[in-house]
């Protein structure tokens, strides 16, 4: 293998599983540092540049960090990732004084945001500081789109929604309420200089079977969330069935229970591997008693005298990859109010299609994946509306790089011309066998979250069910961060080959071989390297033997024994930055 | 000092012997001897033979006198039973330990300052009695624990850190050992595991004394231009004599290794050492050859490592000593001691 290029900002940031795993690349193991070190608020700004709004993703995000995490390779279960985030925003002081300086005098620039959702908020987040005027329009007559209509209170409580946006919108943001839009052709006429569309995925999926029009018991799942949000739903029947085992079903079941239902029931087509919910909603779902069936089909509604009284199922007998079935035979299972949670799809109503921009398939418009430009130059598209449903992580993201091209494209920059990114290392050696970070691996296991106890949690559906972290939990579960982004960085020139680094290692991760190709390589190692997601690190062949230093980045703990026990430093620890850049770190072209 | 003690968290792939140990089941406490130094390295080759022999830890026995090298029997086997002795005295308690209890397995740590200047009349008799031990020097050819002056294997014309050069002649552990009816003799190097593991197997499966010089940089003292006990300078000299595999009793059933080796030979438990490489000529069970070959090689300035002698026919401690085979802890006390009425009978024989 030829020597490891550690000057690409892609080959440490890997190493950072958490980091690389997350959207919008927050730097995890910084922050948590932080908080160990009870540095809160700055931990909540280390959060809040990359993902801007650590106190609702701190309870809602969907974590794709957290599977990625490095220490579920070494015990099983990854670092508590986003429940820390949540500590952090818990216990910030006050952050006023921290946020950008948004300039007096403006730059002349106009754009507009087409629905006030998560998207479209991080656009406002990066384009206030540089001096634009940011409109946002909003249907509602609240902000925060999805977060606030599809997750319910007792898991994102309003409090926490209205915070973060009020942070953004009081940069000088120009949010209009209560103001849909029926015309894209209208808003291009506006003297907009760019034009951003964050409207979401908002139509539920709809279940055309027999019945489905003949009860007004059925409902359609995000539909229903955004009226029981906005106070207008308040009850329902004593027993529920929701159609489908997604993240929004469980926030649908667990809605009902507080709303009147007792007998809850979530009909799934699949078995329980195949369920597109986090482990973690499916788990307290169960928790608070609700039922969940597998293999249940829907077949039709059955209605009596004009009322719905229950819903007919096909029971399924599925191969093992769940792709045919078998039909086993028919049941029905009364109810009185049917919940349909089976995907959102996108809608466009008031996009003229003679305006010269590309509709593709699903009737998605067409986005480019980086610039998130349509085919209409100043037009952009990001979050669930330009690429599907996705979180509210990848919207933040989507907004990020919207915002880059937004400014390019106020600039006379071509939008694809991207910032690109940088690294910072810095050695982290304080002394002799001293180090700037809390090196030793701690043994603890994953701290489990405490709930409110189920009785008084049904009460009002505004009571927060997670409490949050203890002190304790916290201080316990910093500990298991295993310090990815301090990287062990080598210096084949140093190496005298004693071996001290590979005896020491506890996770037998350096070898000293004969170069070869990886797939030989990762046979010959001192533990053969069989995740083949992560990479070696390999390096120039070494002064005395021509041999190759070979570091298996999968099981590091970064623990920095194989640095401290090299007599010639060729081993060093050094703090990986990862240089993100946003619309501020744009360069601005130079007045002619 | 090292900041923290390694880590117990392990790679979850780690494989285990036939005990159902892991390799860190065989470690010890963590080192204090300077980063680099090739002890540890040494180490790390014993704990690696140890646990792929299978021994369990609490039928190992480690010993050893004072000096850097001493410090390392306590950085393996943390479940081993250990004495560290007075200076230079570690092969009489090592002849006691071993003549107690012939299924301990004894491996005595030294130094060249521990066995080739205060201990090497001691050493000269261990080897006389060939007692059934694996003794190894850690060779570095200066006193370490002392500021790197020279001990008495450093070569005529190496130099100190400072630049003093060495004029009086060395003592080689080697060729002393032919010369007083040694019956296992190899030399390795800390940089090179791949040939001190097997050569550590061979000796703990020898029936008899083994004894192992490994050329062990001291990164303080001596890994210097003017050393000729450094990492760059053992690397430029090594000449590995002989190659040789460890072929266990197990794998020796299941056939799985093809017989090509050059010499074979056979050991007391059924393994089977097997020479792989040999210069022409160089027959390791004939003392006289291998005087010859090293002599020469010496004159040619080359390290020589390998398995360089070795002898399976002679007799060990216990049946020259005719000793008993139960270890004497187990032995009745009145038969371990008769009392004076017996003690009188042997007087008046």
């Amino acid at each position: 293998m030829n020597p490891t290029d550690t000057s690409d900002p892609n080959y440490f940031h890997r190493v950072v599983d958490c980091q690389w795993a997350c959207p919008a690349h927050t730097n995890v193991p910084e922050y948590i540092r932080l908080i160990a070190q009870g540095r809160y608020s700055d931990a909540y700004m280390s959060n809040r540049e990359s993902n801007v709004f650590p106190g609702i993703l701190g309870r809602t995000c969907d974590r794709p960090c957290e599977p990625a995490c490095r220490r579920s390779r070494i015990d099983g279960s990854p670092v508590a990732i986003c429940r820390l985030k949540r500590v952090a925003s818990d216990l910030r002081g006050d952050i006023a004084d921290r946020l950008p300086v948004i300039p007096s005098s403006k730059s002349g620039r106009r754009v507009v945001c087409v629905g006030a959702g998560p998207a479209s908020l991080t656009v406002a987040n990066d384009l206030m500081p540089l001096g634009y005027d940011v409109v946002i329009l909003e249907q509602h007559d609240q902000a925060g789109g999805l977060m606030r209509t599809n997750i319910p209170a007792f898991r994102l409580p309003a409090e926490v929604i209205d915070e973060e946006i009020a942070t953004i919108v009081d940069m000088g943001v120009e949010l209009r309420l209560n103001t849909p839009v029926a015309s894209l052709r209208s808003l291009l006429e506006q003297d907009f200089d760019a034009v951003f569309i964050g409207t979401g995925a908002p139509r539920g999926k709809d279940l055309d079977v027999p019945g489905r029009h003949e009860s007004d018991r059925i409902h359609i799942g995000i539909d229903w969330l955004e009226s029981v949000a906005f106070g207008h739903t308040e009850k329902i029947g004593e027993r529920v069935l929701i159609i489908g085992v997604g993240n929004t079903a469980m926030d649908c079941c667990r809605s009902s229970l507080r709303l009147g239902g007792t007998d809850i029931k979530v009909m799934a087509r699949r078995p329980r591997s195949f369920f597109k919910a986090s482990s973690w909603e499916l788990e307290d779902a169960e928790e608070e008693g609700v039922e969940i069936l597998v293999n249940h089909a829907p077949t039709r509604f059955v209605i009596e005298d004009g009322r719905l009284v229950g819903m007919e199922f096909q029971r399924l007998d599925w191969d093992e990859q769940a792709r045919h079935s078998t039909v086993l035979d028919t049941v029905v299972i009364p109810c009185d109010d049917v919940i349909l949670a089976i995907g959102q799809e996108n809608a466009f109503p008031w996009i003229e299609r003679d305006l010269g921009l590309e509709v593709g398939e699903w009737d998605m418009p067409v986005v480019d994946p980086v610039t998130f430009q349509s085919s209409l130059p100043g037009v952009f598209f990001g979050g669930d509306s330009a690429m599907g449903p996705k979180n509210i992580i990848w919207a933040v993201e989507h907004g990020h790089q919207a915002a880059i091209s937004m400014h390019n494209h106020c600039e006379g920059i071509p939008v694809g011309s991207r910032p690109p990114q940088g690294i910072n290392l810095v050695s982290q050696k304080m002394g002799l066998a001293e180090w700037s970070y809390h090196n030793d691996y701690n043994p603890s296991t994953r701290q489990r979250m405490q709930h409110v106890e189920l009785t008084r949690r049904f009460q009002s559906i505004g009571t927060e069910v997670e409490v949050g972290f203890s002190a304790e939990q916290t201080a316990r579960e910093v500990q298991r961060c295993l310090n990815c982004d301090i990287q062990t960085v080598f210096q084949a020139p140093l190496c005298i080959e004693c071996d001290a680094c590979i005896d020491i290692c506890p996770v037998q991760c350096l070898t000293i071989t004969e170069n070869g190709d990886e797939p030989d390589l990762r046979t010959r190692l001192m533990a053969p390297a069989k995740n083949l997601d992560q990479a070696l690190y390999v390096s120039a062949a070494l002064p005395q033997t021509g041999r190759v230093m070979v570091k298996d980045e999968d099981l590091c703990v970064h623990c920095g024994l194989c640095a401290e026990r090299c007599p010639t430093a060729a081993w060093d620890m050094q703090k990986f930055e990862l240089l993100i850049p946003l619309a501020v770190s744009t360069p601005i072209p130079v007045a002619t | 000092m090292p900041s923290i003690v390694k880590p117990m968290v392990t790679h979850p792939g780690l494989e285990r012997n036939a005990l159902g140990l892991s390799i860190r089941d065989y470690e010890g406490g963590m080192s204090t001897l300077c980063a680099g130094c090739g002890h540890d390295s040494v180490t790390a080759a014993i704990t690696h033979a140890l646990w792929e022999s299978g021994t369990p830890p609490h039928m190992i026995a480690k010993l050893s006198g004072i000096g850097c090298s001493a410090k390392t029997a306590a950085y393996f086997a943390r479940g081993a039973h250990g004495f560290n002795g007075c200076h230079g005295r570690m092969p009489p308690i090592a002849t006691g330990a071993s003549a107690a209890n012939r299924d301990l397995l004894c491996i005595g740590i030294s130094g060249d300052g521990d066995s080739l200047s205060i201990g090497l009349g001691h050493l000269a008799h261990l080897v006389r009695r060939n007692v059934r031990m694996v003794y190894v020097i850690e060779n570095n050819g200066v006193y370490g624990l002392t500021k790197g002056q020279f001990s008495a294997s450093a070569d005529v014309g190496s130099t100190t850190k400072r630049g003093e050069a060495n004029h009086l002649q060395p003592i080689d552990p080697i060729f002393l050992g032919l010369s007083v009816g040694a019956t296992f003799l190899a030399r390795g190097f800390s940089g090179d595991k791949r040939q001190l593991v097997p050569i550590f197997r061979a000796a703990m499966a020898h029936r008899g004394l083994a004894i192992i010089d490994v050329i062990s940089p001291c990164v303080t003292f001596n890994d210097h231009e003017g050393s000729t006990k450094s990492y760059l300078f053992t690397r430029q000299h090594d000449v590995q004599m002989t190659v040789t595999d460890f072929v266990p009793p197990a794998e020796e059933i299941s056939a799985t290794i093809p017989d090509e080796g050059v010499v074979s030979i056979p050991m007391h438990d059924g393994a089977t050492l097997r020479f792989r490489t040999v210069p022409d000529g160089y027959d390791p069970t004939d003392r006289m050859a291998v005087i010859e070959h090293l002599l020469s090689a010496r004159g040619r300035g080359e390290i020589v490592t390998g398995l360089l002698y070795i002898d399976e026919q002679s007799s060990d401690l216990h049946e020259l000593g005719n000793t008993t085979y139960r270890p004497l802890t187990q032995v009745p006390y009145d038969k371990l001691c008769p009392g004076s009425a017996a003690l009188a009978g042997v007087g008046f024989r």
